[in-house]
């Protein structure tokens, strides 16, 4: 048994992959040094022709890893910081994802993106929080945002074998949690949710780290009777809605918390399929960052614009009214 | 503050040094969330340059951007307290560290986004010299950032329409982990050279001969002659990050460190001036006011994060239902 960090977890996914698969090689700033933490000791043991540290130029590496996928590689690219996938939406959306329609089946891009830090963190401002997988979702790429050490290891391992690219986001709020586990670890399966905590009252979506929130809140909740469901999509895109859909049937209620912004958000999508399809007791209700938000320097202003657990209470309360 | 006299440099650059080591103390007790770039050992460069420039000029910075800010004439005072992340701040604590600005003084702001400021340096010169004021802006960026494509794009569209921008790299030898040396193809001077804009290397670590190199190219950017590029050699002497004090990297000898220790910039512009004590006194003092100030300073109000959001004055919807 050993007790297995969030960041120790994508590690071991790149190390395990990279040894199965002579096709995979990884691209990012820094990653000689493992200075995020995913790639620490893998260009040692592996080599500087697979493992690539590459200069500041992140339109141009990810355009390569585009055509190296293309010729037939797996590629993975680690992005320092959420805000480098603005540089090369055009990379991702408009060309690796686009690929395999507008060559009529030709080609595939089996590339990976992988963003470990992702939101939130204490100090680093507008420019370096945001959560933007709800973007790739829309545009439709596939996106993966893992909760826990054991999904981020087998999240990781499918989006590497995947043959579309897809985006993973570990949320910085999520790398500190550590999981006991036991012997290797399995692929999970990109599109199935999970299933965190059963509940026959209310269900509850939670988006990454904000799994572990609601999942104390539910925990708490049981004292007052209350029977929450904690449902984790890991995948946003494609997203499970038959697992959705199961869990709607038993308590016709939702409530979605997702860390990221309100308009055209990821909630939006999951209570709009909900209400569109399901039979629903209550209005459903989603906590999410403001519409827009730009999260401000300040701890006291960063914290007031994320979805917090009160909210949640509070969301479960109302949603129980009805 | 004037920057006339070798006498005026240096108490900029004591400033400036002691600003970083007092910034270095306040990460270290946690009064600054998040950490910081620290400065230290490139102060020749933002003092030289900044020398150069009028009150009406602007500039844009970077993630290591505290010395350009101080240099242009910010209040320190109030720069410690964005720091601190304090209502009393450049940004009302909204920017912090990567982001402080002063537009009042012309500093378009530091940025988190590397290569990010120069296109925006030249749309700012360009605009002036449209409007036929005569204004220059300066654009610092690193080593790193040579190799963006957005800069490249930047030195064209400056070259092209013969704005008043001085483009002002501080090679201080490494992006983060990734040494110069095998990060950029060719050389800085030729890249823009390549787009015919005059090219001049400089000791980075002598403020003297920065600013003659500036005045130069601020001189004859003001006066209709277009850009210029100054490479100036220099180093930072601490880490790329305050992280580091934290996790050792060893990316970077230690007789390299040493041997420019050696040129130390603060050592250089004193031995020009004399006797020091009694404008070290009153940076000192300075500086415990500051230290006084930003600590003084109200933390923001949570209810006002979304503040400042748009200069419209919109409000965003909520995160949650009230
Ligand atoms: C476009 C972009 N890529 C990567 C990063 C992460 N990052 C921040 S600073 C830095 C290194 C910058 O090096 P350089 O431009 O030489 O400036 P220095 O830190 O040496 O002052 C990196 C990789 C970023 N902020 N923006
Ligand atoms: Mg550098």
């Amino acid at each position: 048994m050993s007790w297995l960090s969030y960041t120790k977890a994508l590690n071991r996914a790149l190390a395990d992959a990279l040894a199965e698969d002579p096709s995979v090689c990884l691209f990012g700033e820094d990653i000689g040094a493992g200075l995020a933490g995913p790639t620490l000791g893998l260009q040692k043991r592996f080599g500087t022709s697979r493992v690539v540290d590459t200069p500041l130029s992140e339109q141009g590496f990810t355009g390569v890893a585009v055509g190296a996928a293309l010729a037939g590689l797996r590629p993975v690219i680690e992005f320092q910081i959420p805000a480098l996938l603005f540089l090369v939406f055009e990379q991702l959306v408009n060309q690796a994802h686009k690929f395999s329609l507008m060559t009529g089946g030709q080609a595939s891009v089996p590339l990976t993106c992988l963003v470990p830090g992702s939101g939130s963190r204490d100090g680093w401002a507008g420019q370096h929080s945001d959560h933007p997988y709800g973007l790739f979702a829309h545009m439709g790429v596939k996106t993966v945002v893992p909760a826990t050490p054991t999904d981020a290891y087998g999240l990781l391992r499918s989006a590497i074998a995947d043959p579309d690219p897809v985006v993973v986001f570990a949320p910085a709020a999520a790398l500190g949690v550590r999981e006991d586990v036991t012997g290797p670890l399995p692929a999970i399966p990109l599109g199935q949710a999970r299933i965190h905590r059963p509940g026959t009252d209310v269900t509850v979506v939670a988006v990454g780290h904000l799994v572990h929130e609601a999942l104390a809140v539910a925990r708490e909740l049981t004292e007052q009777g209350i029977s929450v469901e904690v449902l984790d999509p890991r995948t946003l895109y494609p997203f499970d809605w038959d697992s959705l859909g199961a869990s709607l049937e038993k308590t016709g209620r939702l409530v979605v918390i997702d860390d990221s912004n309100r308009s055209c958000g990821i909630g939006a999508e999951i209570l709009a399929t909900a209400a569109e399809q399901y039979r629903l007791t209550a209005p459903p209700r989603r906590i999410t960052r403001p519409d827009g938000a730009v999260l401000p320097f300040a701890r006291e202003l960063d914290r007031a614009l994320q979805p917090s657990g009160d909210q949640l209470r509070h969301a479960v309360h109302a949603v129980l009214k009805h | 503050m004037s920057l006339r006299t070798p006498a005026d440099r240096y108490r900029m650059i004591r400033l400036i040094r002691g600003f970083e080591e007092l910034a270095l103390e306040l990460v270290a007790s946690g009064d600054i969330v998040g950490g910081t770039h620290p400065y230290i050992g490139q102060e020749a460069v933002a003092v030289g340059v900044c020398s150069a420039l009028r009150p009406e000029d602007r500039l844009t910075s970077t993630h290591r951007g505290h010395g350009h800010v101080l240099a242009k004439g910010a209040d320190p005072a109030r720069l410690l307290a964005e720091l601190t992340g304090r209502e009393g701040g450049l940004n009302r604590g909204r920017g912090g560290s990567m982001h402080a600005a002063d537009l009042s003084l012309g500093i378009l702001g530091a940025n988190g986004i590397v290569g990010a400021g120069a296109p925006i340096a030249v749309g700012a010169a360009w605009a002036a010299q449209l409007a036929g004021e005569p204004r220059v802006v300066v654009s610092f960026f690193g080593d790193g950032a040579l190799n963006q494509g957005v800069l490249l794009e930047s030195f064209n569209l400056a070259a092209m329409w013969q704005v008043p921008v001085v483009f002002v790299c501080e090679n201080n030898g490494y992006a983060t982990t990734l040494p110069a040396a095998v990060a950029v193809a060719g050389s800085a001077l030729g890249r823009a050279e390549a787009f015919g804009i005059p090219a001049v290397a400089v000791d980075g670590m002598d403020t003297e001969a920065v600013r003659e190199a500036a005045l130069a190219a601020v001189d004859r950017a003001r006066s209709g002659g277009g850009p210029e590029f100054l490479e100036c050699s220099t180093y930072r002497f601490e880490g790329h990050h305050t992280m580091e004090r934290r996790i050792k990297l060893d990316y970077r000898p230690a007789e390299e460190i040493a041997s420019w220790r050696e040129r130390d910039p603060l050592a250089r512009a004193a031995a020009l001036v004399g006797d020091t004590t009694a404008i070290d006194a009153e940076v000192a003092e300075q500086l415990y006011q500051a230290r006084e100030f930003a600590l003084a300073s109200p933390a923001p109000d949570p209810a006002g994060a979304c503040d400042h959001l748009y200069a419209s004055g919109l409000r965003p919807r909520a995160g949650a239902v009230a």
